[in-house]
C-alpha cells in the first residue's frame, strides 16, 4: 500500500504591539467603534504620504534575531496591487524582493524528537480593514480601523511533515513573539493568523506534490484539525487516481471540512513594484548589535540553562519555559527556596493544574511565587507533611492567604513533639489490643495499620518518621 | 513588441477597466507602440549602474510611535457613496 508524506509550510501574520499604525499615527487599539481610528493616510486619500513607524522596524528586527535570521542589507517596501474593499488604496504596502530578514529557524519538539524548521523570510506589511457581510442584504460593511496596523509575515520553509509539527511550530512562534514582547499572539482576536500550504508525496520521494493553500485557521485547534483533514482529502484523491488542483481552500469549522474558494486565481497577479513613497531601510551592524544585546534570554536558551544549572529533566525545563512569565515565576521561587526539582514538581502539578482548571495564565496565579516558596520551605523544614502541604496550598489558592496564617489558624503544623506523639501512640495501641497481639505473633504488616491510626488521631499532623520510630520501640 | 487581445483583456480586468470589444485592436497597437518607445531605454548601457527605485538618495525616514488625532467618523465617511451605522457600505463581496 502506497503511503504519503505530508509537506507543510506556514505563513504566519503577527500583529506588532505598537501604539500607532505602520505608516500613520492612528491608534492600533483593538475594539474601538468602527472607523474611528482613521486618517487621510490609512483611508487612502489622494496626495498623502506614508511615513514608517520606527518601532515596527525595531520589533521586526527583534523577531528576526530571535529566530536566527540574517538581515541581508537594504530592505524596501513594495506595492501589492489588488482591488478589495478592505484596502482603500487599491494596494497593500508590503515587502517583496527585499524583506527585512531571511534564512532563520526555530526548533520544535514533537513526541520527544527535536526538529529544526527553517524560516524563509520575515517581512513587514500593513494589515487590511475588516469586512462584515450583511446576512440578509447584498451588502458588506467596511471598518477601516485595522487598515495600516503593522504586521510581520513569517514564512516557513516547507519543512513540516505532520499536522502536529505544524501545531508545535505555531506554538513556538507564538511563544517567541510574546517572550520578546513584540506581539500578543492572540489567534482568536486575529493578532496572530496562519495560512498553510499543504501537499503530499509518496513516502521516500523528494519531488513536491501540487499544493493547496488553506486559509481561515483561526485557532490552534483549527490548524491541526484543518491540516489533518486536508492531508486526508489529498490522500484520498491520489489513491483514487485523481490529481490535486492548485487552489485556495477555506477551513469551515462548522462543516469540519476545507472548501474550495473560487475566483481567486486571477487575483494572484499582484504586479508588485517598489513603493516610491517610502525610502529604503538600511539597518547597520550597530543597530543589529544593540537590538541583539537588548533581547531577553530566549526560550530555547533558558530551557537549556534550566537543564544545565538546575539539573531538571528536559520535560520539566520545556514546561517551565512555555512562557517567559512561567519561567520567571519558577526562578522567583528558587531565589527563596533553592530546591529546583521540588519547586518544579509543585509548579507542574498543583499550580498548573489549578491554573488550567481556572483557565488563568501564570500572571494571574492566586498563589504568588513568594507564597509558594514559603509553603515549600515549611514543608522542607518538616513543619508540615506533604499531604498537609497540598491541603494548605488548596486553601491558599482559595483564600489568597500566606501558608503561615493557614497553618496556624487551622493548627496544621506537624507534631514533632515526642511526648505528644508518644501519648498518641499509646492511645492507639491501648485501643488495638487484638492487632497488637497479632503483630507480636508475626503479622508485621500491621505496622501500616498502627501508623494510619496515629495519623488519623492526629489529623495527619504527626511526623510520620517519628511515629514509626516510637511504634517500633513500643512494639519491639 | 506584440500585444495580444488576451493580454489587453487581462490587464484591463486587473485594473477594473471596461473596454469596448471594437477598441481592443486599437489598444493593442497603441500599447505596443508605447512599449517599443520605452524599450529605447534598453539601448543604454546600465552595466555598472545600480537599479534606481527612488529619486532621492535618502534612507531610513522614520517617525516615532506617537498617536495623532483621528479624523471624526463623519469626516472619514463623508466622501463614501454609501455608509450605515458608522461603516462604509459596499456591494457584497466574499
Amino acid at each position: 500500500m502506497l503511503t504519503f508524506e505530508p509537506v507543510i509550510g506556514l505563513e504566519v501574520h503577527a500583529q506588532l504591539k505598537t501604539d500607532t499604525k505602520i505608516f500613520c499615527g492612528c491608534s492600533t487599539r483593538f475594539g474601538a467603534p468602527p472607523n474611528t481610528h482613521t486618517c487621510p493616510v490609512c483611508l487612502g486619500m489622494p496626495g498623502v504620504l506614508p511615513v514608517l513607524n520606527r518601532k515596527v522596524v525595531e520589533y521586526a528586527l527583534r523577531m528576526a534575531l530571535a529566530t536566527h535570521c540574517t538581515v541581508p542589507g537594504p530592505s524596501r517596501f513594495a506595492r501589492k496591487n489588488y482591488f478589495y474593499p478592505d484596502l482603500p488604496k487599491g494596494y497593500q504596502i508590503s515587502q517583496y524582493e527585499l524583506p527585512i530578514a531571511v534564512k532563520g529557524h526555530v526548533d520544535i519538539q514533537v513526541d520527544g524528537q527535536e526538529r529544526r524548521i527553517g524560516l524563509t523570510r520575515i517581512h513587514m506589511e500593513e494589515d487590511a480593514g475588516k469586512l462584515v457581510h450583511a446576512p440578509d442584504r447584498p451588502i458588506s460593511f467596511v471598518d477601516l480601523n485595522r487598515t495600516g496596523v503593522p504586521l510581520i509575515e513569517i514564512v516557513s520553509e516547507p519543512d513540516m511533515r505532520s499536522a502536529e509539527e505544524a501545531g508545535a511550530y505555531l506554538r513556538i512562534l507564538r511563544s517567541i513573539i510574546r517572550w520578546i514582547d513584540v506581539g500578543d499572539g492572540n489567534m482568536e482576536e486575529g493578532s496572530f493568523r496562519c495560512d498553510a500550504n499543504v501537499s503530499i508525496r509518496p513516502a521516500g520521494t523528494t519531488t513536491l506534490g501540487t499544493r493547496t493553500e488553506v486559509k481561515n485557521l483561526n485557532s490552534f485547534r483549527h490548524v491541526e484539525k484543518a491540516l489533518r483533514h486536508e492531508i486526508a482529502r489529498q490522500t484520498e484523491i491520489l489513491l483514487d487516481g485523481g490529481t490535486i488542483v492548485q487552489e485556495t481552500r477555506l477551513w469551515d469549522p462548522d462543516k469540519n471540512a476545507t472548501v474550495s474558494m473560487r475566483g481567486k486565481e486571477e487575483a494572484h497577479d499582484y504586479r508588485y513594484f517598489p513603493d516610491p513613497d517610502l525610502l529604503p531601510i538600511v539597518i547597520d551592524d550597530a543597530w543589529i548589535q544593540r537590538v541583539r544585546s537588548e533581547l531577553p534570554e530566549l526560550p530555547d536558551e533558558r530551557r537549556a540553562r534550566f537543564v544545565a544549572d538546575y539539573q531538571l529533566p528536559g520535560y520539566d525545563a520545556a514546561v517551565l519555559t512555555a512562557s517567559r512569565e512561567l519561567a520567571d515565576y519558577f526562578e522567583a521561587c528558587l531565589v527563596l527556596y533553592d530546591h529546583p526539582k521540588t519547586v518544579s514538581n509543585w509548579i507542574m502539578g498543583p499550580l498548573l493544574g489549578l491554573l488550567n482548571a481556572q483557565e488563568k495564565p501564570i500572571e494571574q496565579s492566586p498563589v504568588s511565587a513568594a507564597d509558594l516558596a514559603d509553603l515549600l520551605k515549611r514543608l522542607g523544614a518538616g513543619v508540615i507533611s506533604g499531604k498537609i502541604a497540598k491541603t494548605v496550598f488548596d486553601e491558599m489558592a482559595v483564600s489568597r492567604r500566606p501558608a503561615a496564617d493557614i497553618i496556624e489558624a487551622q493548627g496544621l503544623a506537624q507534631v514533632s513533639d515526642s511526648s505528644a506523639l508518644e501519648t498518641a501512640v499509646d492511645a492507639v495501641l491501648a485501643q488495638s489490643a487484638d492487632e497488637v497481639t497479632r503483630y507480636k505473633a508475626g503479622q508485621v504488616k500491621l505496622m501500616g495499620f498502627f501508623v494510619g491510626q496515629v495519623m488519623k488521631a492526629t489529623k495527619g499532623k504527626a511526623n510520620p518518621g517519628m511515629v514509626n520510630a516510637i511504634l517500633k520501640e513500643r512494639l519491639g | 513588441m506584440k500585444i495580444t487581445p488576451e493580454e489587453v483583456a487581462h490587464v484591463a480586468h486587473l485594473a477594473r477597466l471596461q473596454i469596448a470589444p471594437e477598441a481592443v485592436g486599437k489598444i493593442c497597437e497603441q500599447v505596443a507602440t508605447i512599449l517599443a518607445y520605452v524599450d529605447t531605454l534598453g539601448q543604454v548601457d546600465t552595466h555598472d549602474v545600480p537599479p534606481t527605485t527612488h529619486a532621492i538618495a535618502l534612507t531610513n525616514a522614520f517617525r516615532d510611535d506617537i498617536p495623532h488625532a483621528h479624523l471624526s467618523r463623519e469626516d472619514a465617511l463623508a466622501n463614501a457613496p454609501s455608509s450605515e451605522d458608522g461603516f462604509f457600505v459596499v456591494p457584497k463581496v466574499i
